[in-house]
């Protein structure tokens, strides 16, 4: 794992040059977005070298604590983020409590049984292995859960008379939302799916590259893909099934009525 | 039966405005609020019974309804007609008793209520795409749908095709399908032809003679004199009984 290449500062300016000139198309075509461009470039930077400070000091530290912490950070970034991408929130405490808190479940659950199963390293918790495990399943458990959030709320508000006419005709709430529910899961699985049909032949995973450009031989690399992709599959399904569902609960109640008075009004942007 | 029922508008136009002359000065002597939860209920097998209905926006409600017996319910739009169907079908929160035979609507579980008490809106809902796939048993749909003027080969018809009034027929035969003791209906025949409507009130008046109640929902008051002798007048979420006979 010696063999890799470092990169000097003079590097990454040379390469920066690629951004700045993608300015410049933006002010000759008059796009307006070399600033947002500028801006995003800046902040992309600036988050990295922090990030890459922060996990020097844990991976020093190798706490169960700092660890911990770390963790429960991301998982409370990605649940602002699931909670952005909503067209229409749960109201209340339920709009972030419902994302986040199956996602913790989730990724947490199978980032743990591939430290203790497979990985194993020592102390199990190492961040140095926890950490970039869960930031790789957490991400993609976010894009999962988002999603089929978003299209139950949206669904349900779309096919609201067909609903209710199920639930009229004396169908219990889960069979009533049964078709709404199904879709929602479907589009929550859809990339992880496409992403495992696509790997290798269109893309090349980035966890992938990334060992390889550091020396490990390519068959080890691809073994530890196969094993994040099989991680995220599982991650995403879980996640999604119980975000889905405890939608479903949460717009629905125990008298089978559907309950769209328990999504927050919509945003003015 | 078309040529019958036309014959029978006729008929009610004239008796209307005699009625409605006298249902005004009823109203002007004391308007029959129902807002007593003492109020008596009616002595002979109330089979829908409904005390202190309320919702957030629906004033306290109370009235019953006989086996066999119809009533329609009158209303501005917006004055909460269809929010009263919708509180007795349960599908909005609510507070306040409602019971059909004596058993009381919170003893029985919501899916199985429903089953009691059939809910057809004024803009049903379908949940698959072709009309054979709405009806569990279309075999007893088709019997009914044929006497609406449905052909045999209506089942596999796609729903985006039908019409509104296509629709409400189909749902109000999907709900009596179920075998509901009462039925509400929103407005059923309003995007209806003479003939369909005809077609549609003597269908239901054979299901109210074999005793099922029904709230109707209608603008009409051709069609009030036809198939109810209560009413229901809804007015800014008040509820109160017009009694013009």
């Amino acid at each position: 794992m010696t063999s890799y290449i470092t990169l000097s500062y003079v590097d990454l300016a040379l390469a920066s040059v690629l951004v700045l000139i993608n300015a410049g198309l933006s002010l000759i075509f008059g796009l307006k977005i070399h600033r947002s461009l500028l801006i995003a470039a800046i902040r992309m930077a600036v988050q990295l070298t922090l990030i890459g400070l922060v996990l020097t000091a844990l991976f020093s530290l190798v706490s169960p604590l700092w660890t911990g912490l770390a963790v429960f950070a991301m998982i409370l970034f990605a649940g602002q983020e699931v909670m952005q991408r909503q067209d229409r929130r749960l109201s209340g405490w339920w709009c972030f409590g419902l994302g986040t808190g199956c996602m913790m479940m989730s990724s947490v659950l199978v980032t743990v049984f591939a430290l203790l199963t497979a990985i194993r390293p020592s102390p199990w918790y190492d961040p140095r292995y926890s950490i970039p495990l869960l930031g790789m399943i957490l991400g993609k458990c976010m894009t999962g859960i988002a999603l089929g959030l978003n299209t139950l709320t949206t669904s349900l508000m779309l096919r609201r008379a067909a609903v209710e006419a199920r639930l009229m005709l004396g169908a219990t709430r889960w069979d009533a939302a049964g078709p709404v529910t199904r879709d929602a899961l479907r589009s929550a699985l859809m990339p992880t799916i496409n992403s495992m049909s696509a790997t290798g032949l269109v893309s090349l995973p980035g966890m992938m590259t990334g060992q390889i450009l550091s020396g490990v031989p390519p068959v080890e690399a691809v073994k530890y893909q196969i094993l994040v992709m099989f991680l995220i599959a599982g991650g995403t399904g879980f996640g999604a099934v119980a975000a889905v569902l405890g939608g479903v609960y949460r717009l629905t109640d125990a008298r089978h009525r559907l309950r769209l008075d328990r999504l927050a009004a919509p945003q003015a942007t | 039966m078309a040529c019958y029922s036309l014959g029978v508008v006729a008929g009610d136009l004239s008796t209307i405005v005699v009625q409605a002359g006298e249902s005004v000065k009823r109203r002007a002597a004391g308007p029959n609020v129902l807002k007593d939860p003492d109020l008596p209920f009616q002595t002979d097998a109330p089979l829908l019974q409904v005390r202190d209905l309320r919702t957030k926006l629906l004033k306290p409600v109370s009235f019953s309804l006989a086996v066999g017996e119809c009533i329609t319910v009158k209303g501005p739009s917006g004055a909460g007609k269809t929010l009263l169907l919708r509180a007795i079908a349960d599908l909005d929160p609510n507070q306040g008793l409602v019971s059909v035979e004596g058993s009381d609507r919170s003893t029985v579980p919501a899916p199985e209520w429903r089953r009691l008490v059939g809910y057809v809106p004024a803009e049903p809902g379908w949940w698959a795409e072709t009309v054979g796939e709405h009806f569990d048993d279309w075999i007893a749909a088709a019997a009914i749908l044929t006497d609406l003027g449905f052909s045999e080969k209506a089942k596999s018809w796609p729903i985006a095709r039908l019409s509104t009034g296509e629709r409400l027929r189909l749902a109000v035969v999907r709900a009596l399908i179920i075998r509901p003791k009462v039925l509400l209906l929103d407005e059923p025949t309003a995007a209806l032809d003479a003939a369909s409507v005809a077609a549609v009130e003597s269908l239901l008046a054979d299901r109210i003679r074999a005793g099922l109640a029904v709230l109707w929902v209608t603008h009409d008051a051709g069609q009030t004199r036809r198939i109810a002798r209560r009413q229901l007048a809804v007015e800014a979420g008040n509820v109160r009984e017009e009694i013009d006979q």
